[in-house]
């Protein structure tokens, strides 16, 4: 019994690796926005969706549409989802609360696993009545598979059957264990055995004593001997209740692995689960900030696809509580994308944006966008400039370098990567001569890239040599010096417009009563 | 003076037989087997074989008592250092062992007798707990298993070694016997039984019902398996592999008094096979044969050696099987090292020098001289273990040698100095000496190291010439370290060796000891060494 919500044939691993990057990733793309407000506070889905989020490259397009359909059904019906996700819960913390006495002894291990029996029973029959209730309500493959087996799995005849075994594994009558003879004539083979019939009552076990002591008084060979303990004999009482202790292992380790079973399917019931309701929780907020998003048409990472109308920073609209200021994307066909112009114009925005856009894409979400078509890849990499390594300026160009080996190290067939102002910290001659190296033996390496710059040598010996199979944006300023947030198509120019960025600071700060920091300046414009 | 093999103690104590409680049943069976006696020894020797506990003294001497220490590590059930303590007299018992031990250097032989002794050793074990036990079906079985393990080790020992004839005459006479032996009826009747009671018991299936205080014992009437109904009902539930639940049990050999009692009832159930091992048992008691159980100890001595060879032959260092003689004198020794030296040098990058030396014609008596710790004593330790090691039948740590098989071996060697007792131990070594040449036969070997070093050295010169000229008269063999350049020239069955420095560094030895005249140095440097006094000791002293 499996809910396979996630993957088609497999369950969702959260203890899977995540990419080696994820650190760069979840900073530079500034995922633990996202996550905040996936999770409302449930630690659960929290960790779900980063898993999700953070490992999406790995899926392929199937898995991805299998995920969106999913995740239609629970945009449809979020409440029956919410409440199969309490169920999980339930089942969760009810199983905490029982005691986990003598475990590591056989009668402990198996009183124990009858408890925790009789709660999975009792919220399975609560699973159950929603199936029941509202199965037919979902159309997509993954819920509609998970309630049929549900239904099929867990029909009345089964509840009665799990009823009755818990009742005699309580062994009101005792243990009836078999052994044969081992070395040295010790009892080896232990089997617990379900007697033929029943031993009957005090009674019967009485006149079966009296028989014995007959037989053995009149001769004949009685059938079987009894062994009494002692009264106050404690070593004989512990031998005994060891004696108990080897017939019961089998039968207490079986029941206990049913029972670690069923905690398993709850526990992967409730994550994959979380994972949808984290999406519920997110498209409650989008919905509230009258932002648009769209299920992605996703294409293989063979293709050259990134086309969108309205792509927005999610996390931007998250923080600042409003409607961003998105782009129009036409890259169909081209293998790099450079970002030029103006200075606090958007572009890392933009950058996060898209890089966005291919996690939350890949993991099967909707995007932020009004509409997208992507291809996958295969690993998403974010080479950002680190301001705060300015002050070691030696040692900078260095360590950008030095990231870069990493990525290198980790790349997979078909990645892309993000750059933002890379290799920089050196004089533009130098820095341009590394970014065009390295760009062009990933673009030969079927990579793809995306190319925030400043240098014109750079930016322009692309221009001049790779053309065609390149979309050149440029951050929009309006005659006047002010910025629109828009990116425009357009070969780069020579200059970044700093002066313009000088100038409006520096009035503003003057106008101002408490200078603001030149990054929450930023913000302010850019949410204006 | 000098510390001599003493004769053979007749009384050996033999820690297996005490180790074993089942008497050991009288050899009563037919001429062939009876013809074999030992392993060690060849049929016609009349000495009762083992040996004494006690090292000879010369052992501490000649390191001898380092080589037999490692050579038994690990072997200590067998109480192997007696064999080691007893040389042999004829040529004859020498080539005894000799064949045996070639015959062990195959490898499929040599793991036989590995095989054939860990399994003795399991029978061994058997018997011990059989006394440990305390419950008396437990103590039958463990018998019964001690009895079908036994003959299970001696049929395999007997396939392995049959497997292809061995050539010595001593592995032969046993192959032959064990053949008898296990031919007979009375073993076929020993296995054959054990197996039947084994089958019989292991074919009992009961149970018990655990209720309050009772347990009630039955015979098994097919009630079925219910861990694994459990099982199966809860299947669907299934999520990939979940870990099983092990617990941990007490599985002691020794049953409690709860078990003790449950098996009395089975023992009730099931009254025949219970009966069967019972008289299995007592009929058996003396089940071990002695001439196996001797072997089981004797052969472990060629084990023990050749493992050692092993050892130090993985190093690089050479081996040989001695020629030995009773008549001729002359000796041809190439590539001779000390086995004490080789062993302890094992694990550092250091190896041992090895020397050359022979004895033609007349010659006897080898004067050793030269600067210290030019290897002069280690060459005189050497001599006295390839002659002993060659006496024991064994291989000798150098690559060829011819070697006389003496009677009696002598060895005198300087302990220290200790100025406070001169005159004492001046007096005492005389009195040693005046008593090992009152013993001394012309086929014994002497070997004197650094004699009457703390007298002055015309007393030196005096005291050793005499000595060494009744040795000369006895024609035994000699060997003499001394720094008296004029004993090489005593007579003309001396011979002077000499410890060499390195040519255009004399500080740096070689500890290579080469046939040449004495440098005239010796005496000199050596004192002075010997109070590091040299200007190389000097100036590091001071340095330090």
């Amino acid at each position: 019994m499996k809910a396979y919500l996630m993957h088609r044939d497999r369950d969702f691993d959260v203890k899977r690796d995540l990419p080696p990057n994820e650190s760069d990733l979840t900073r530079d793309l500034e995922l633990p926005t996202l996550f905040a407000a996936m999770a409302v506070k449930d630690e659960l889905v929290l960790e779900v969706a980063k898993r999700a989020i953070l490992g999406a490259a790995s899926n392929d397009v199937a898995t991805i549409r299998y995920r969106q359909e999913a995740l239609k059904d629970c945009l449809r019906n979020p409440e029956i989802v919410r409440g199969l996700y309490g169920l999980g819960e339930e089942s969760f913390q009810r199983q905490r609360k029982i005691w986990p006495r003598f475990r590591e002894y056989p009668s402990g291990l198996l009183d124990n696993s009858v408890e925790r029996m009789a709660v999975f029973v009792d919220v399975l029959k609560k699973v159950r009545g929603i199936v029941d209730r509202h199965g037919a309500k979902f159309q997509s493959e993954a819920f509609s598979r998970m309630f049929a087996t549900l239904a099929r799995e867990l029909n009345d005849d089964y509840f009665a059957l799990i009823d009755q075994q818990l009742k005699r594994l309580k062994f009101r009558d005792g243990v009836l264990v078999s052994a044969a003879l081992g070395k040295g004539l010790k009892a080896v083979d232990y089997v617990l055995r379900r007697p033929l019939k029943e031993p009957g009552n005090w009674l019967e076990r009485a006149c079966q004593d009296l028989s014995e002591a007959s037989q053995r008084l009149f001769g004949g060979n009685p059938n079987s001997y009894t062994l009494y303990l002692a009264p106050r004999d404690e070593a004989g009482a512990r031998a005994m209740s060891e004696l108990r202790d080897r017939g019961l292992g089998l039968a207490a380790g079986a029941l206990a692995k049913s029972a670690d079973h069923i905690a398993s399917f709850f526990n992967h019931l409730r994550t994959e689960l979380a994972f949808y309701v984290g999406c519920l929780n997110l498209h409650e907020r989008l919905f509230e900030l009258r932002t648009p998003f769209v299920f992605p048409e996703v294409s293989e990472a063979d293709a050259l696809k990134v086309s969108s109308r309205d792509l927005y920073d999610v996390c931007l609209a998250l923080t600042s509580n409003k409607r961003p200021v998105g782009n129009d994307v036409g890259a169909d066909g081209k293998n790099l994308i450079i970002v030029t112009g103006a200075n606090q114009g958007g572009k890392t925005t933009f950058l996060r944006s898209l890089g966005l856009a291919q996690l939350m894409t890949q993991s099967g979400m909707f995007a932020a966008a009004a509409s997208l078509e992507i291809n996958v890849v295969n690993a998403l990499f974010t080479h950002f400039k680190r301001e705060e390594d300015a002050a070691m300026k030696s040692g900078k160009f260095d360590e950008e370098l030095s990231r870069m080996n990493a990525i290198v190290d980790n790349l997979k067939f078909r990645s892309r990567i993000l750059f933002n102002e890379s290799f920089a910290a050196t004089n533009e001659r130098e820095g341009s001569e590394i970014a065009r190296q390295i760009v062009s033996a990933l673009l030969e390496g079927s990579h793809k890239v995306v190319f925030v710059s400043h240098q014109f040598a750079f930016t322009h010996g692309i221009f001049e040599t790779r053309r065609d199979s390149t979309l050149f944006l440029r951050a929009d300023r309006l005659e006047d010096g002010r910025r629109t947030f828009k990116l425009i198509e357009g070969e780069p120019l020579t200059t970044s417009f700093g002066e313009d960025v000088y100038r409006e600071i520096f009035s503003k700060t003057e106008t101002q009563v408490g200078a603001a920091s030149p990054a929450s300046v930023r913000e302010e414009t850019q949410a204006r | 003076m000098s510390r001599e093999i003493s004769p053979p103690a007749r009384a050996v104590s033999d820690p297996i037989g005490e180790a074993i409680v089942v008497q050991e049943r009288s050899p009563t069976v037919g001429a062939s087997r009876a013809a074999f006696r030992s392993v060690l020894d060849p049929p016609s020797e009349r000495e009762e074989p083992g040996g004494p506990s006690e090292a000879p003294a010369f052992f501490r001497d000649l390191n001898l008592d380092q080589i037999v220490a490692a050579i038994v590590t690990g072997k200590q059930e067998y109480n192997l250092a007696p064999f080691f303590h007893r040389a042999l007299k004829t040529v004859e018992a020498v080539e005894y062992r000799q064949a045996v031990m070639r015959d062990l250097e195959d490898q499929s032989r040599f793991d036989a007798i590995n095989e054939f002794a860990s399994g003795q050793r399991v029978v061994r074990d058997h018997v011990a707990q059989v006394t440990k036990l305390h419950d008396r079906h437990q103590k039958l079985a463990w018998s019964r298993d001690a009895i079908e393990l036994y003959c299970q080790s001696v049929e395999r020992l007997l396939a392995a070694l049959g497997a292809s004839p061995p050539g010595s005459a001593g592995l032969n006479g046993f192959l032959a016997y064990l053949d008898a032996y296990v031919a007979s009826s009375s073993f076929q009747q020993l296995k054959t039984d054990a197996a039947s009671i084994k089958a019989k018991l292991a074919s009992i299936r009961y149970t018990m019902l655990i209720a309050g205080s009772s347990i009630t014992v039955a015979a098994y009437d097919g009630a079925p398996d219910y861990g694994a109904e459990i099982q199966a009902d809860f299947e669907k539930f299934r999520q990939g592999a979940a870990a099983d639940h092990i617990f941990k049990f007490n599985d002691f050999d020794q049953m409690n008094h709860i078990e003790a009692g449950v098996l009395e009832r089975v023992a009730r159930l099931f009254p025949e096979p219970f009966a069967e091992l019972e008289a299995y048992v007592s009929r058996n008691a003396g089940f071990l044969d002695p001439v196996v159980s001797r072997f089981d100890r004797e052969i472990q001595f060629y084990v023990a050696y050749l493992a050692h060879v092993r050892r130090i032959g993985g190093a690089g260092l050479p081996f040989c099987y001695p020629k030995v003689s009773r008549q001729s004198k002359e000796e041809s020794v190439s590539q001779c090292y000390d086995l004490a030296l080789a062993r302890n040098l094992l694990d550092s990058n250091d190896k041992v020098v090895p020397n050359d030396y022979f004895l033609h014609g007349r010659e006897r008596i080898v004067i050793v001289s030269g600067p210290n710790q030019g290897g002069k004593t280690t060459f005189a330790r050497t001599f006295g273990q390839l002659h002993y090691l060659a006496a024991l039948g064994c291989p000798v740590p150098a690559a060829g040698a011819q070697l006389f098989l003496f009677d009696r071996l002598f060895t005198h060697f300087e302990k220290g100095e200790d100025i406070h007792n001169l005159r004492g131990k001046l007096h005492d070594d005389l009195f040693r000496m005046h008593n090992a040449l009152a013993s001394m036969t012309s086929d014994s070997i002497v070997i004197l190291n650094e004699v009457f070093n703390s007298t002055s050295l015309s007393d030196a010169i005096f005291l050793s010439t005499q000595i060494l000229t009744r040795i000369i008269a006895l024609d035994a063999l000699c060997v003499c370290v001394t720094f008296i350049d004029e004993l090489a020239a005593l007579s003309d069955t001396t011979v002077s060796m000499a410890s060499n420095v390195k040519p255009g560094d004399l500080a740096q030895r070689t500890f290579k000891v080469t046939r040449r005249p004495p440098d005239g140095l010796a005496y000199a440097i050596s004192v002075a060494e010997k109070y590091r006094l040299t200007y190389g000791q000097l100036t590091e002293r001071l340095n330090s």
